[in-house]
């Protein structure tokens, strides 16, 4: 039997992982404008983000091949994080000494641009805060999913993967 | 108690009614099931067991399994899961006796519904079975035991995989609204609250027997009849796995995504297939805490994408790990978990308790055969495919001509796979009738290589293997 890879094992998968397994963006690009970076590591029959690619920067050649994003091509839409089944889409996009995440947030409540929010990782442990910038409703969003952009100090870029609205 | 705000769904309840359990006056709402509006009242007890008085609940909420059963206005066996309530209804425990009267005429003739095709079930396998049957040319008739069309789909709030063709990237709960739409603007006879008990065959006449609102016999007159009544949840067995509390992954879905009822506080998920994962996260954005999800298996059974979506928001999954017993009286309390050595043994030590009020059971589904069995199909045990399934060629026919499946009933697969299934068999039940020309042919090899392309990753693999073993068992 072959080895089980730990994010099978344990249901998350750390950057060193992931990144052994499609390229990381450079930094140059990173800063330019928001690219997305699939976390979709196994082979399963799922095409949406490739057909909903404006750019076809979602390069799959066959429905079970994992999706890579040429990030030269992608332009920063968002739409596969709309449309993404498996909400395994993220955008990141570097400013100055923060990170923006962007990510879907299919829980109550939604918070509003501006709002700080609690940041997790992709344990779910709480890694600090951050401040949201942008809301994308479910009605406005392509895929019934809404999507939120948020702000984080830029060496969490690769750890936040979802927040948690606090309010009193 | 029921779900007023969802991230994703927006429950419209029906007119507010009031039905009396042992004569404790109960609101319900018009559409709502008598075990739904049970639960949204706190009484999670339904049934005590005849010998040893062990407290019963809901188990799989489908018509599948007996743990519901109750006495209705005075008769017994009433699947509460599936019979809507009305007002003025008086629910009691159950009394398997036969009733003496309950006004019932005698010799009342039984309706005759004739047509084509008759298609047994109204899920994702048999919405598509029916539609497509009909546009190549069929009479079709669809008959299905629950009070909505759908199947499974109304509780799917999560997107589909697959191709856009195919809906991925859509909700389960939309699709179930698409294809209802599909068969209520087409000339289809539609039979709810109908369970098909028998399938009978004179030559090529073939006779369903179905009871409408366990009190109607109905007889549909048809040349062929396609099968697809899902699966049923399977369990595993562990200390006091059957108090009230613990449920099939399905029930909870079922009372939470569908009826909008909140099924607990915290949550223990047994199995980490797709089911499980989906389920844990639909539990959240219902507002119930997931302790953890347990998993006999070295890995995550389920795709990568729905286990991350719960481990970030803190749940953990355990690989590894067994369910040994629950606790509590009338009902679940506690749940004792450990870790498992490869001999599948506990190892000492590393015992774990969770005080829950919700423990859910993913560990798989079998498929529904029963009807395909009493009609004298081939069956054939196939783990891959889930288990006892009937032998069928690539046109879903069975051994027995005229007699098709589709779906889940054909062998534990997806959704997707269960639509083109379903596609397959309306438009080879109206070939076989003689009633399609032969311009169908290259639907169903599209349906096929549809079919071909999304099981062949390693997802698909075992059923690919077991699906073989079905055409090998044809020679």
């Amino acid at each position: 039997m072959s080895e089980i890879p730990n994010y099978l094992r344990f249901g998350y998968i750390t950057p060193e992982e992931l990144f052994s397994i499609i390229p990381k963006p450079s930094e140059d690009r990173l800063r330019k404008r928001p690219v997305a970076v699939p976390e979709c590591p196994q082979q399963i029959p799922c095409t949406p983000c490739k057909e909903i690619c404006p750019t076809n920067a979602v390069i799959m050649e066959h429905p079970n091949d994992i999706p890579k994003v040429d990030y030269e091509k992608c332009i920063g839409c968002s739409l596969c994080v709309q449309v993404c089944p498996g909400l395994a889409f993220f955008m990141i996009h570097y400013v100055g000494d923060r990170a923006r995440i962007t990510m879907p947030h299919e829980l109550l409540p939604l918070p509003k641009p501006g709002e700080e929010v609690v940041l997790l990782d992709r344990v779910g442990e709480k890694v600090g805060k951050g401040k949201v910038v942008s809301v994308v409703p479910r009605e406005k969003a392509r895929g019934d999913t809404p999507i939120i952009t948020v702000e984080v100090p830029i060496e969490l870029a690769w750890d936040v993967r979802a927040v948690k609205v606090v309010r009193e | 108690m029921r779900i007023n705000e969802h991230p994703i769904l927006s429950f419209k309840r029906g007119r507010e009614i009031t039905i009396y359990y042992k004569g404790r006056p109960i609101k319900a709402y018009e559409g709502e099931t008598i075990a739904a509006a049970l639960h949204a009242a706190g009484i999670k007890v339904l049934n005590y067991s005849r010998v040893r008085k062990r407290p019963r609940g809901l188990f799989c909420a489908i018509g599948k399994c007996s743990s519901c059963l109750m006495t209705v206005n005075g008769i017994p066996n009433v699947r509460t899961c599936i019979t809507l309530a009305e007002d003025g209804m008086k629910i009691e425990e159950n009394k398997p006796v036969l009733p003496k009267d309950i006004g019932y005429k005698e010799n009342r003739k039984a309706e005759k519904v004739q047509a084509d095709i008759i298609v047994i079930g109204g899920g994702p396998a048999g919405l598509m079975a029916a539609i497509n049957a009909h546009d190549a040319g069929a009479k079709v008739v669809l008959i299905d035991e629950n009070p909505m069309l759908g199947g499974q789909l109304v509780k799917q709030t999560h997107k589909f995989f697959g191709k856009r063709e195919q809906f991925a990237g859509i909700r389960g709960i939309k699709i179930a609204e698409i294809l209802e739409e599909e068969v209520r603007k087409r000339d289809i006879n539609v039979y709810l609250e109908t369970s098909a008990v028998g399938i009978f065959q004179n030559g090529n006449e073939k006779l369903v027997v179905g009871v409408r609102k366990e009190k109607e016999l109905i007889e549909f007159h048809g040349r062929a009849v396609i099968v697809a009544t899902g699966a049923m949840e399977k369990t595993v067995p562990f200390e006091n796995n059957d108090l009230p509390g613990i449920y099939g992954a399905g029930a909870i879905q079922t009372l939470m995504n569908t009826y909008g009822i909140k099924p607990g506080g915290r949550a223990l998920i047994v199995g980490a297939g797709n089911v499980g994962l989906i389920l844990a996260y639909q539990l959240i954005q219902a507002g119930v805490e997931v302790k953890a999800i347990v998993e006999a298996m070295p890995r995550i059974g389920g795709y990568f994408v729905h286990a991350a979506k719960v481990r970030r928001l803190g749940v953990p999954i355990l690989t590894r790990h067994t369910i040994l017993k629950a606790e509590g009286k009338e009902r679940v309390e506690r749940a004792v978990i450990a870790e498992i050595d490869e001999k599948w043994q506990p190892i000492p030590g590393t015992k774990k308790e969770f005080e829950v009020d919700l423990i859910a059971i993913a560990v798989g589904l079998r498929p529904s055969v029963e009807l395909l069995q009493q009609a004298g199909c081939q069956i054939k045990y196939v783990r891959e495919l889930g288990g006892h399934i009937a032998i069928r060629d690539e046109w879903m026919e069975t051994t027995v001509r005229g007699i098709f499946v589709a779906g889940d009933t054909a062998g534990i697969e997806e959704a997707t796979t269960a639509m083109l299934e379903g596609k397959i068999a309306g438009i080879a039940a109206a070939l076989r009738l003689g009633i399609a020309d032969e311009n169908w042919i290259g639907e169903i090899e599209k349906a096929q290589r549809d079919l071909e392309e999304f099981r062949s990753g390693p997802f698909g693999k075992h059923v690919v293997e077991g699906i073989k073993k079905l055409l090998e068992a044809l020679q």
